[in-house]
């Protein structure tokens, strides 16, 4: 098999999926009206309700939605052989989350623009919104987590990623300020800011840097991780013109130059493929493919923070209801086509079978750096040279986890500093108190996972999909619960719902069961609150599905 | 609009709109403060600059309804301008 025709094939079914499943989802089920005023025209307030060019909109979603989980899942998921995964991503993108993108921009359009945890509230209970606000705090727990570690194991590895990483933070405030105090139009700052990016990828070959062996008796990744948090408590207090926003623009132009050199690539030097299509040999200790598969890859196949970015922002920017099918549809096959690049980078981009084995010694390991060293091959034959390549990927995967932790430790302040307002902790309400305590749990998530160097960090992948994978299970509940009020049929939505939450929910008794055996108590804690999160979704799906059943065969009745 | 004209265009577009809302929430926060500075004179807070913010008491006088209302007073705090 060579990757040309997985990358047709791939890239292939999505399109299908696009031009023929999402028109039959858009016209029989959510049943979009081009004539149906959207929020941002109804509620139109010219700062968060503004109706937006639909590609500009696609932009927005697709790279406030790809990121580094879209690498790391696929990149440690090939243990179990390439075809496991290229099935998921492609029959994920195509029936889970393009559905699930799409619907949950329908459901927000349709109600006000309101977020999918606000629906939550108003079609399933107030309980089941509580307990959306815990997934959510873990989600951004673990995120930022094993960001953090993602991160610090590449800055060890990649001593030539460090100039052009930090870089990218020096560039990103160089714009913001030309944009918001000089008034300069976004067009040369982006051409200039990209160049000296890449500019700083072949100093920083020149000139790689490490840490100390050794400082206060922390390893080398033990200290990044504290130096990335460090950095993402401060990026987190900046305003967002100066920080947040020219490096989430940096990332988009990083993205769209990443997919396009990388398919180019492979569709110059078509490497064959190399890793098996089923792994029989899989090392001691892999966990069975079914359930982990579904929770490994979560972002790529089906991911509930789409569901937030849509129904948060993308709803409200929404300028005809027809275009929700365009933007959250083909923003999940951009996220796909990530996922797609990745497994073709990991399982192809090796000379042969043993250097792959060489790489998946046990299961955690590949990700990021898999893709790196794959990817690094593969962008080779464009006449790069090699190490430059390999930088250039680092980087990129690098900053998307970077932007991802700067939002999501903002994100996790605010959640704190609201529960202070809740529970009238005034200490809380504070910026810099909320600040310390977001950073402190993280802290403790990421060394308490991994020990002291903090670099097991990787156990809490699958935990993080399993939570990503709950909160997908409870956006697709509330969208059937909307198609069966109006007495449509739900079953193209309630059966990815059940089939997410059932394999989240095996994969969190069978990781409880792992943890527990290993002896690591404090995941075994955070896994039991995923357990009992995902007994409640279930509880909660059956009332409630129960409940507007009846309603409707009484409505029926009458 | 030319093709270039369009892509420059779609460029800006798509820096400022994810973070046109955070921003704007951003500048309303400072306007606020300014809003204390402006009136704090005439709720008992004795203020420094009285002699300059007196001047900006006309312009600023339009968006005070909707200030005081974000303050969470329904009604005008103050006497001496009574716009609800």
């Amino acid at each position: 098999m060579n990757a040309i025709i997985l990358a047709t094939l791939g890239l292939g079914t999505m399109f299908l999926g696009y031009r023929f499943y999402s028109k039959f989802i858009a016209e029989k089920i959510y049943r979009l009206d081009p004539d149906y005023a959207t929020p941002a025209h109804a509620m139109r307030d010219n700062v968060d309700y503004v109706p937006t060019h639909r590609i500009v909109l696609w932009g927005h979603h697709f790279t406030a939605v790809a990121g580094a989980a879209p690498i790391i899942g696929p990149g440690i998921a090939i243990i179990w052989g390439w075809v496991p995964a290229f099935i998921w991503v492609t029959l994920g993108t195509v029936f889970f989350a393009g559905v699930h993108d799409f619907g949950s921009i329908w459901a927000s359009v349709r109600n006000k623009g309101k977020s999918i945890g606000a629906l939550t509230g108003d079609v399933v209970t107030q309980r089941a919104r509580a307990l959306f606000m815990i997934v959510i705090f873990l989600l951004l727990l673990m995120v930022n987590a094993v960001f953090a570690v993602t991160i610090s194991r590449e800055l060890v590895e990649m001593p030539s990623a460090v100039i052009p990483v930090w870089s990218a933070v020096a560039v990103a405030l160089v714009i913001g300020v030309l944009i918001y105090k000089a008034g300069v139009h976004i067009l040369w700052p982006t051409v200039v800011g990209t160049t000296l990016l890449y500019v700083a990828i072949y100093f920083g070959e020149i000139m790689p840097l490490s840490v100390p062996d050794q400082f206060l008796g922390m390893a080398p990744g033990a200290q990044w991780i504290v130096i990335l948090f460090i950095y993402a408590a401060t990026a987190s207090m900046l305003p967002v013109w100066l920080l947040l926003q020219p490096r989430d623009y940096i990332n988009g132009i990083q993205l769209f130059i990443g997919l396009g050199l990388l398919y180019g690539a492979v569709m110059f030097a078509n490497p064959t493929i190399v890793a098996p299509a089923f792994n029989t040999d899989l090392p001691s200790g892999t966990p069975p493919l079914v359930p982990l598969l579904f929770v490994t890859i979560a972002c790529g196949a089906i991911s509930g923070f789409h569901g937030l970015v849509g129904s948060g922002t993308t709803s409200k920017q929404l300028d005809k209801e027809t275009d929700a099918r365009f933007v959250g549809y083909l923003g999940s096959f951009g996220e796909g086509a990530l996922a797609l690049v990745t497994i073709i980078a990991v399982s192809a981009g090796f000379a042969s079978l043993a250097e792959w084995k060489a790489v998946y010694t046990s299961f955690g390991e590949g990700g990021v750096r898999a893709f790196v060293l794959g990817g690094g091959n593969i962008l080779a034959t464009l006449g790069l040279p090699l190490a430059f390549a390999q930088t250039l990927l680092t980087v990129m995967a690098v900053l998307f986890a970077g932007t991802t932790m700067d939002a999501g430790v903002r994100l996790q302040r605010y959640i704190v500093q609201e529960w202070g307002v809740i529970y009238n902790i005034t200490p809380l309400q504070n910026g810099y108190v909320a600040t310390a305590v977001a950073v402190g749990a993280c802290l403790t998530l990421a060394f308490g996972a991994g020990g002291a160097d903090g670099s097991g960090g990787m156990i809490i992948w699958p935990l993080f999909g399993t939570t990503n994978q709950l909160l997908a299970g409870l956006t697709l509940l509330v969208i059937s619960l909307i198609l069966v009020k109006q007495g449509r049929p739900s079953r193209y939505t309630l059966t990815p719902m059940v089939f997410v939450t059932s394999m989240a929910f095996l994969s969190a008794l069978y990781q409880l069961w792992n943890l527990y055996t290993s002896g690591n108590y404090f995941l075994v804690f955070i896994d039991l609150l995923i357990i009992g999160a995902a007994v409640f979704v279930m509880l909660e799906a059956a009332s409630a599905l129960l409940r507007e059943r009846r309603a409707a065969s009484a409505a029926k009745a009458v | 609009m030319t093709g270039f004209a369009t892509a420059r265009a779609l460029l800006a577009e798509f820096y400022v709109a994810p973070y046109r809302g955070a921003i704007a929430r951003l500048r309303r926060d400072e306007d606020d403060l300014l809003m204390l500075f402006v009136f704090s004179e005439l709720m008992g807070v004795s203020n420094p600059a009285a002699y300059f913010t007196l001047e900006l008491q006309p312009v600023l006088l339009d968006r005070f309804h909707d200030w005081h209302r974000r303050m969470g007073l329904d009604h005008s705090p103050l006497d001496g301008i009574k716009c609800c």
